[in-house]
């Protein structure tokens, strides 16, 4: 299943590259795209999973730009 | 400008009225160092408690730390205003940086305004302000003067002129009345007008591009991906770079070990690949947006890069180059009255799509058709009142081994039964009245190959290549025909384009280098299927989406070639102790403020098509 988030404050290209990268490396996860101009972050995982993907998510974007959260 | 760009923009202020008073002030040793400690802490503690906090938490290498080495060793080499005053510039850039990107967001967020937020429906009488999602297919709504058509549908009451300017660039608003089609999203401009929806909001002309256009960045092209990788091993090179510049020349060849570190220091500044991976992604984005606001919705910035490159166009011939609606032009019938074989054809063609059918099917009938079987590429066979008819080309009279009439000039249906043949009925389809300026228009821009395929005969085929001056054509072509002379153009070498409109064509879409929809707005499968989708269905903007694929990878490659050179420059210089921090901090956020400023070119296409005739 596919969901699409908002991301508040991101101001990195960057880091959104890394964050992308990070969240699609996470256990259920299919896809994780990040549209840095747009700021949205769209997740493909099963439907299962999504909470525990929303958290782990949360807890990785935090460490790389701390002001940038998801808008849930 | 948002409360944090404020707040940055405060601390400058400050930060550089401080750094002119330690400027002013003559001081020398521990006293110069306390004056221009306050500019640099006003201005960089953000930078370097976030280099700090990021060594922490595993990102080491970032342009933070790169900016917190280079300010800190100023510092400790005693150049104090050097240290502050970069420190400044750097922060200043970065400003300048997070406006463009704020602008470029703000475009960007416009161009995708089309979202609508509500609809009137009208229920029982009664009309009521509900969420798009909760109108169902056939319900009444009404849409007023000024207001957003929230769902797709047919107009039943009022008549009024929209604007489709927001999808499809055209300028010029359609006058519309009742028995109209209307495409969510426009925007209704004179009068109230009661619209039956046609569609739920999900399936709307709106709701397909935003999220069309939502999830077009999720398949990154080869330069975009190439420049993140980059990134990730380009920081670390550098900084052993630096290090290397710093120890080896006062260690090994007994150089002045401040003056190593100072352009070792110049060059970590100058180093950083930010404008790289800001400018790229948006000049890509920058495109797609662009492209969409001239009805061409590009499924990615993959799509951008294989249109740019494209150099052979294959045109299917049916509803994309002609207008694919047929006129009856002709009926011959031989055996029984010429009523009594338009009523058989009409019968039989009734569930049929292709749009020979649809011409056909027009037609009164007095007959039920039964058993409708469609044969591929040949036509179809029906029971009509217990005998078994075939209606079809000539291929199927060739199947059938019935002797037909061979020699029709145009498109033609011929009908028989197992014995006998009765007769055919000709139709013509009409050329889009753009068709052979687009072709010019392909050729100009450096597309020499173009081909046209076709389903239809080899001589109806002809008038229209000859017509549009279309390099080579193949007529005659099952299904399977076309995706195999797509699939052999592209085995020789050549990047091809394929435009179809969809009905039949998804295979060959698939298969394409780019695989271009036409106005296929109610074909599921083209959208599915298709790279590019072209949502006002005119050929022109074919040669626009190419133009607009070339300026994008055109700015791409201009903004790689001039950060990385400019850096280079720096940095060689830097090494060789010529350039100095200022021009290393302008290497690194000034390159980036006028890479990402280029890169908003692409958002700007100019809307070359002509004006509608309606």
């Amino acid at each position: 299943m596919k969901k699409i988030f908002k991301l508040c404050e991101l101001g990195c290209a960057n880091c959104a590259a890394k964050m992308e990268d990070k969240i699609g490396k996470l256990d259920g996860v299919t896809l994780a795209s990040i549209n840095f101009f747009t700021q949205t972050l769209t997740i493909e995982a099963e439907e299962a999973c999504f909470d525990e993907i929303i958290k782990k998510s949360q807890k990785i974007i935090r460490k790389i730009e701390p002001d940038c959260y998801i808008e849930l | 400008m948002r409360k944090k760009e404020k707040k940055l923009l405060i601390r400058i202020i400050i930060a550089a009225l401080l750094l002119a008073l330690a400027t002013i002030i003559p001081a020398k040793g521990i006293l110069k160092l306390l004056l221009f400690l306050p500019p640099y802490i006003v201005v960089g503690h953000d930078i370097v408690i976030k280099a700090v906090r990021n060594i922490f938490s595993g990102q080491v290498f970032d342009e933070n730390l790169l900016m917190t080495l280079a300010t800190l060793g100023a510092f400790v080499i005693g150049e104090y205003p050097e240290a502050a005053a970069v420190m400044l510039f750097y922060q200043t850039g970065e400003f300048f940086q997070s406006l463009a990107v704020a602008k470029s967001r703000k475009s960007i967020a416009a161009l995708m305004d089309i979202r609508p937020i509500s609809a009137t429906v009208i229920r029982n009488g009664v009309a009521e302000k509900v969420s798009p999602e909760l109108v169902e297919t056939g319900e009444l709504i009404s849409v007023k003067a000024g207001e957003k058509i929230p769902i797709d549908g047919v107009i039943v009451n009022g008549f009024t002129s929209i604007d489709t300017s927001s999808l499809t660039g055209e300028s010029l608003p359609c006058d519309k009345t009742v028995g109209d089609s209307v495409i969510s999203g426009a925007v209704n401009l004179s009068g109230e007008i009661t619209v039956k929806t046609s569609c739920a909001y999900n399936d709307s002309t709106v709701a397909r591009i935003l999220s069309l256009v939502e999830s077009s960045s999720a398949k990154k092209a080869k330069t975009e991906g190439f420049i993140t990788r980059f990134a990730r091993y380009y920081t670390p090179a550098v900084v052993i770079g630096a290090v290397l510049l710093a120890t080896i020349p006062p260690i090994f060849f007994s150089g002045e070990w401040q003056n190593w570190l100072h352009r070792a220091l110049i060059f970590l500044v100058v180093s950083c690949p930010c404008a790289l991976v800001v400018s790229v992604p948006l000049s890509f984005f920058g495109g797609l947006g662009g492209a969409s606001r001239n009805g061409i919705l590009i499924k990615g910035s993959v799509v951008l890069e294989t249109l740019a490159k494209t150099d052979t166009l294959v045109v299917d011939k049916t509803g994309t180059l002609t207008e694919g609606c047929f006129y009856i032009e002709d009926i011959y019938s031989p055996v029984i009255p010429e009523k009594e074989l338009l009523s058989l054809a009409s019968a039989a063609e009734t569930h049929s799509n292709h749009p020979v059918a649809r011409c056909i099917a027009a037609s009164p009938t007095s007959h039920l058709a039964e058993n409708v079987t469609e044969l591929a590429g040949k036509g179809i066979s029906a029971t009509i009142g217990k005998k078994e008819y075939f209606f079809g080309n000539a291929a199927l009279m060739e199947q059938l081994s019935v002797e037909y009439e061979a020699s029709v000039p145009l498109t033609a249906v011929h009908i028989a039964d197992r014995e006998r043949y009765y007769g055919y009925i000709s139709v013509s389809d009409r050329l889009k009245p753009d068709a052979s300026q687009t072709i010019a228009k392909l050729r100009k821009s450096g597309i020499n190959n173009t081909v046209m395929l076709t389903g239809d005969n080899r001589s109806v085929a002809e008038k229209i290549a000859r017509a549009v001056h279309i390099d080579r054509f193949y007529a005659s072509l099952l299904p399977e025909d076309k995706v195999k002379k797509v699939e052999e153009l592209m085995e020789s070498g050549k990047t091809v384009a394929f435009v179809g409109d969809g009905i039949n064509d998804a295979p060959v879409l698939t298969i394409a280098d780019a695989g271009i929809a036409m106005g296929a707005l109610g074909s599921d499968a083209a959208i599915e299927a298709a790279d590019i989708v072209i949502t006002d269905d005119r050929l022109e903007r074919i040669p626009q989406a190419i133009s607009i694929a070339r300026k994008t990878l055109g700015i791409v490659r201009q903004n790689i070639f001039f950060a990385l050179g400019v850096k280079a420059a720096i940095l060689i210089l830097g090494a060789l102790g010529i350039a100095n921090m200022w021009i290393a901090v302008f290497g690194d956020v000034g390159v980036t403020v006028i890479a990402v400023l280029n890169a908003m070119r692409t958002l700007y296409q100019k809307n070359n098509c002509k004006e509608k005739t309606v």
